[in-house]
């Protein structure tokens, strides 16, 4: 919870966090061991210098030091937990539905549990996915499109198989899709970035929300057609965000173009969490303020509004969540705890 | 120390001059100034070799083999030369595009059934972005230095390099030009044209700046990573200068 000068409190869900193990025993591979390495160089290139983690700390943390970072330390009252398979480069995964699950359980009412699916598993994971739908009670997956699977390095949400995985997702009401856009290795001859298979899903599946984690960075002009014409695609703001405080005008420039394109009601903020935590991304979106002659640019505002909207509101309405209600149990909790 | 160095002084200049005209296609900014050129070891009998390494182990497979390949063409051009090897380091794909990039192969030859096409089309493209976000550069630095939309868009070329500007706008002018024939043939005409090598309206400027604006937070965007990578990584590896190797004659027996 985030109280501003005057009393108010900002109600936050984090859209985008993890619990991974990328320990040196979990690592599959050179890549496993490249992987963690790439994400510990966002780390450390884009955190503020007090704010940053040793190698081990970073390459698992693990549940306690979650819940401590993103609840008690951090701003959230919420997060949607994401899993991120990489069996490929991890012996028991990078981070899995079940073990996020075991996560969320030992603190109720905190998390989101999503899950996920692979389209290059074909007839059968379509059994599992519905399974693992019933078991996590899903509202959600996280889908990694550029994940490497045997000789394969990726795939498209256009791929008919992803179609029929996207079909029976709507079916069993999963209808937040978060799609992490950022580099894909296949096709190798063309733009590794591309965004447009979102185009084309979210044309023929209007019953499920595209939230595009990282907003399609490095590709903001495309994404921004995409999601300017297509009312269910989302613009997740995890990796945008943390340049405010290393580049603020950047980021200035970054939020004004969204604002335009998509508008408040389709951002949601997402801290990336074990990359970046959400303590001090919160405090600089909090004080940030866009730069006037951006503004006159755009023609956009970032008021408290749309702050809130950002910060809660939009995640709450995607995932059903009732702030209100939530905020009962999140207080009933508390006590409950400390007697 | 043995006094066998037989390697003109020249020379390593000559091959960093060579290098800083290849650029990152997608971050339309010099291989060298971006510090993705690690080592150079010049042979004596004339062969060159050249070491570059990009920030992650993972980046973009085809904008490293149109590097390496480039980096080849370029040193290859000195008349001096007899052969370079390009050596991308601590890639996934490192041996794949060293070998491809080695044998004068393509894209495709070097990557078989993965590699779709040529890479060509992709070269074009970021030509492209990179011609839109030069000249935004230049009319954003124009207009905030008095100039008016309608001067501007009724500028030819010769009026364009007759303007008036101070240092930074003599720089961006000359980077425009370079590659304003990416989009028109015709190296006379109106200075400002569109993508397409469409005239610009005066009145429609600002809105045609804006846009133009998201091709810039996108190169921005990954050239302020691609640069923290890369400083992250050189803390943890080694020296961030180009290491010039200068053999020693006796050492490799060339006499």
């Amino acid at each position: 919870m985030y109280k501003t000068a005057s009393g108010e409190e900002i109600f936050i869900i984090d859209d985008h966090v993890h619990n991974w193990d990328a320990s040196k025993a979990n690592q599959k591979n050179v890549h496993g061991e490249q992987f963690i390495n790439c994400f510990y160089a966002y780390h450390t290139f884009l955190s503020p210098p007090e704010k940053l983690w040793t190698r081990e700390k970073f390459e698992r943390y693990g549940g306690d030091q979650m819940h401590r970072d993103l609840f008690v330390d951090g701003y959230d009252d919420m997060a949607i937990f994401q899993p991120t398979y990489l069996t490929d480069f991890y012996v028991n995964g990078f981070n899995t539905t079940e073990q996020n699950a075991a996560v969320a359980a030992n603190y109720p009412n905190r998390f989101i549990v999503n899950g996920a699916f692979d389209p290059r598993d074909e007839a059968a994971g379509l059994d599992a996915f519905e399974e693992l739908a019933a078991t996590y009670k899903l509202k959600g997956v996280k889908l990694y499109t550029g994940e490497w699977r045997g000789e394969s390095r990726g795939y498209k949400l256009s791929d008919p198989w992803a179609e029929k995985y996207l079909a029976l997702a709507e079916k069993l009401g999963v209808k937040n899709i978060h799609v992490h856009k950022g580099p894909t290795i296949l096709p190798l001859d063309r733009d590794a970035f591309d965004v447009a298979d979102i185009d084309i899903a979210a044309t023929n599946f209007q019953g499920l929300n595209f939230i595009v984690e990282h907003c399609g960075l490095p590709r903001l002009d495309d994404f921004c057609w995409i999601a300017t014409q297509e009312t269910n695609v989302y613009g997740g703001l995890a990796v945008a965000l943390p340049f405010i405080k290393k580049n603020p005008k950047y980021f200035s420039h970054v939020i004004s173009q969204l604002l335009m394109w998509l508008g408040p009601d389709k951002l949601l903020y997402g801290s990336d969490y074990g990359i970046w935590t959400p303590d001090w991304l919160i405090e600089a979106f909090m004080a940030f303020e866009l730069p006037a002659d951006i503004a006159a640019e755009t023609g956009v505002i970032l008021d408290l509004e749309a702050k809130k909207k950002i910060l809660g509101l939009n995640a709450a309405r995607l995932y059903g969540i009732d702030i209100v209600a939530q905020k009962k149990l999140l207080a009933n909790e508390k006590s409950r705890r400390s007697t | 120390m043995i006094a066998a160095d037989r390697v003109k002084p020249d020379r390593a200049a000559q091959v960093q001059a060579c290098l800083a005209t290849v650029m990152d296609p997608e971050l339309d900014e010099s291989v060298t100034e971006l510090g993705f050129v690690s080592d150079v070891d010049l042979l004596p009998d004339g062969e060159v070799h050249v070491g570059f390494r990009l920030p992650t182990y993972w980046c973009a497979v085809n904008f490293a083999f149109l590097m390496a390949d480039d980096m080849r063409q370029a040193v290859q051009r000195l008349p001096w030369v007899t052969r370079v090897q390009v050596h991308l380091h601590d890639h996934m794909y490192a041996d794949t595009i060293n070998d491809g990039v080695a044998k004068g192969a393509g894209f495709q030859a070097a990557f078989g059934g993965d590699a779709e096409g040529g890479l060509e089309g992709l070269r074009q493209t970021f030509l492209v972005k990179a011609f839109q976000r030069r000249q935004q550069a230049l009319l954003q630095h124009l207009l905030d230095a008095g100039h008016t939309a309608a001067e501007l868009v009724a500028l030819d070329i010769g009026g364009l390099q007759d303007l008036a500007v101070d240092g930074d706008g003599r720089r961006l002018v000359e980077r425009y030009l370079e590659r304003r024939g990416v989009v028109v043939g015709a190296s006379s005409g109106a200075a400002f044209v569109d993508a397409t090598g469409a005239l610009l309206a005066a009145e429609a400027l600002p809105v045609y700046l804006r846009d133009l604006r998201r091709v810039s937070i996108n190169t921005d965007f990954n050239g302020a990573l691609c640069r923290g990578l890369l400083e992250v990584r050189d803390r943890e590896l080694v020296a961030q200068a180009i290491h010039i190797v200068r053999r020693p004659l006796d050492r490799i027996g060339v006499t």
